[in-house]
């Protein structure tokens, strides 16, 4: 079964794309390492006959008219941006 | 009445002087922004206010809505729109946001003026507003503690009284144990209930809007405002709304309350503990019945939210990254670069551990051993809740097992702040709506600290827990005591 040192703070945060300095992936590691612990009580329950709840209310498919309406402009969509040039968001370069 | 004493008031007896011309909007507003000026640099209750819009909206005002004139403070997490809405995060200073949530909108069409954004734990991740990435909250009755959280800032502004009323949002807690904490009303409605619709996301099957009030009635006017379908919003549920107001005063009598064995557990403050055990005694002996219930997966109920709740925040905040809106790091190598440390930059430490946990649980290997199990056992949890709701109008128990605590005392262990959630938690997971009024006080070192009642109804039953809860406060006093801070104030 899973133990607790199967987590990998520091090839975690790479997933999450989240850099952490030396000292968080080691404190993390370790109060993480109590929560999963702690989590490992769910391993006692019978969930076999269980289906899984994503939520809690009887909605499931959510249709409606496909009908324009006003929505933000380009302008108001652009107001937050850290950078922007020419009505677009600019991005860190991906191809070289 | 003279001007300088209406912060005391609570909302229904504001709007009834707006109503009738013995005060106006404007000068509403401009007693409760000096009011905040004296008060908040000793609790820290906002992180911003916009009195000039607030001002503009006074003036064209209509006081013959439910809530006309009246000021409404909002948790920074909700979208006012041309207003800052940073989740007291680094990652969102400056952001201002481009429209009104829903709640705003409805609140607006009910004649009601947000007024003023208030402090929370950092995207609402935490218990005591310690998580802001801007600064601590006091508690107004002990200012070397926490108010509670995250909605603490909405909490203490009412329990000081520098708000009439506020907008909080919860994911496990987040709106009723700061309201016990602080010794205010705090309503979480039902899962589908109101609009998250421009409200920042932190865990979507869970997050929902409510409010912090000073009596049971005021949280029933809010509600009246904000209820319903949002045709922008998926989970928002398409029923109806009854007027929350009109059963109020009624009484116990025949009401059947539900006292769970699970929730006996060690850890409960004996001051807490008997404060309860009083209350239940006192609506006996009002005429309620008190039947003994059982929800046997209570004890699994913070692993599950813990696992939940931080899966869907990882997936939630991977928006945050440094392109549309918030922080960006400067000068990056590469995208990779980009995107970890504007996200190191950005995020304070307990948002940064609850996404390394959610992505984890998320990841290849490990997302039937932790997500898909702890769903299946949220359902049985959601089971316990519907069982139990066959026997009983309303389940009573503490809102939290502690009265505030000190600031810094609990920041070095998450777990144990997780472990705060106990009573609360287990409702966002059922998707059931509940209440905190105040029971009692505690007393520690020579301070009077409120205790917090819960009462939790079965989904869209916010009527039901709403009219028991208004009959236990307006039969006792507690809803009366002020806060020293606000006890600075006249009496109304």
């Amino acid at each position: 079964m899973l133990k607790p040192s199967d987590l990998d703070v520091a090839y975690v945060a790479r997933l999450a794309r989240l850099n952490l300095t030396d000292a968080e992936t080691e404190l993390f590691q370790r109060q993480l390492g109590d929560v999963l612990k702690y989590a490992d009580k769910l391993r006692a329950v019978d969930v076999s006959h269980v289906e899984a709840a994503a939520h809690t209310i009887p909605i499931f498919n959510v249709f409606r008219e496909d009908e324009r309406r006003d929505w933000l402009t380009a302008e108001q969509a652009l107001s937050n941006a850290p950078r922007q040039a020419n009505g677009l968001f600019i991005v860190t370069k991906v191809v070289e | 009445m003279t001007g300088k004493d209406l912060p005391a008031l609570n909302i229904a007896d504001l709007q009834s002087l707006l109503r009738h011309r013995e005060v106006s909007p404007r000068e509403v507003l401009d007693v409760l922004q000096a009011r905040i000026e004296s008060v908040d640099g000793k609790i820290d209750a906002y992180l911003s206010i916009d009195f000039e819009a607030a001002a503009k909206e006074a003036e064209k005002a209509n006081v013959d809505l439910p809530l006309g004139g009246v000021p409404i403070a909002i948790k920074d997490i909700i979208s006012v729109s041309g207003e800052s809405c940073t989740c007291a995060s680094k990652i969102l200073r400056g952001y201002l946001a481009p429209y009104d949530a829903t709640v705003i909108r409805k609140l607006r069409a009910a004649g009601a003026i947000p007024f003023g954004k208030t402090n929370m734990d950092e995207f609402a991740m935490g218990s005591s507003t310690e998580n802001s990435g801007v600064k601590l909250t006091r508690n107004p009755w002990d200012l070397s503690r926490v108010p509670g959280g995250s909605s603490g800032g909405s909490a203490a502004a009412v329990a000081a009284d520098e708000a009439f009323g506020g907008l909080g949002t919860e994911t496990g807690g987040s709106i009723r144990q700061p309201a016990a904490l602080s010794g205010v009303v705090g309503l979480k409605p039902s899962y589908g209930r109101v609009s998250r619709f421009g409200v920042v996301a932190f865990a979507s099957s869970l997050d929902q809007v409510g409010t912090l009030t000073k009596t049971v009635r005021d949280s029933a006017m809010i509600m009246n405002a904000i209820a319903g379908h949002d045709p922008q919003e998926t989970t928002s549920l398409n029923e109806p709304v009854p007027d929350y107001t009109e059963e109020l005063g009624k009484d116990l009598r025949g009401a059947r309350l539900g006292l769970a064995k699970e929730y006996m557990i060690e850890g409960i403050d004996p001051q807490v503990k008997t404060a309860i055990d009083a209350a239940v005694k006192h609506m006996d002996s009002l005429g309620a019945e008190i039947i003994d219930v059982s929800l046997p997966h209570t004890d699994y109920a913070i692993a599950v939210y813990y696992i939940l709740a931080t899966a869907e925040a990882s997936a939630n905040l991977a928006r945050f990254d440094g392109v549309r809106y918030g922080h960006r790091a400067e000068h990056p190598r590469d995208l990779l670069d980009h995107y970890g440390r504007t996200r190191e930059e950005g995020f304070g430490p307990e948002v940064k551990r609850r996404i390394i946990l959610g992505t984890y649980v998320l990841s290849s290997g490990y997302y039937d051993a932790y997500y898909l199990r702890a769903q299946k056992v949220r359902e049985l949890i959601r089971q316990d809740f519907a069982k139990a709701f066959e026997k009983v109008d309303a389940l009573i128990s503490p809102t939290s097992p502690v009265p505030a605590f000190k600031l810094g005392e609990r920041t070095d262990d998450p777990l144990q702040m997780y472990l705060a959630d106990i009573f609360t938690s287990p409702a966002n997971l059922a998707g059931i709506c509940g209440i905190s009024v105040p029971c009692g006080f505690a007393d520690v070192d020579g301070h009077r600290l409120p205790i917090g009642l819960q009462l939790l109804g079965k989904a869209l039953d916010e009527a039901r827990i709403l009219q028991i809860a208004h009959a236990y406060e307006q039969s006792t006093d507690w809803h009366k005591a002020r806060s020293p801070i606000a006890a600075t104030l006249p009496n109304a």
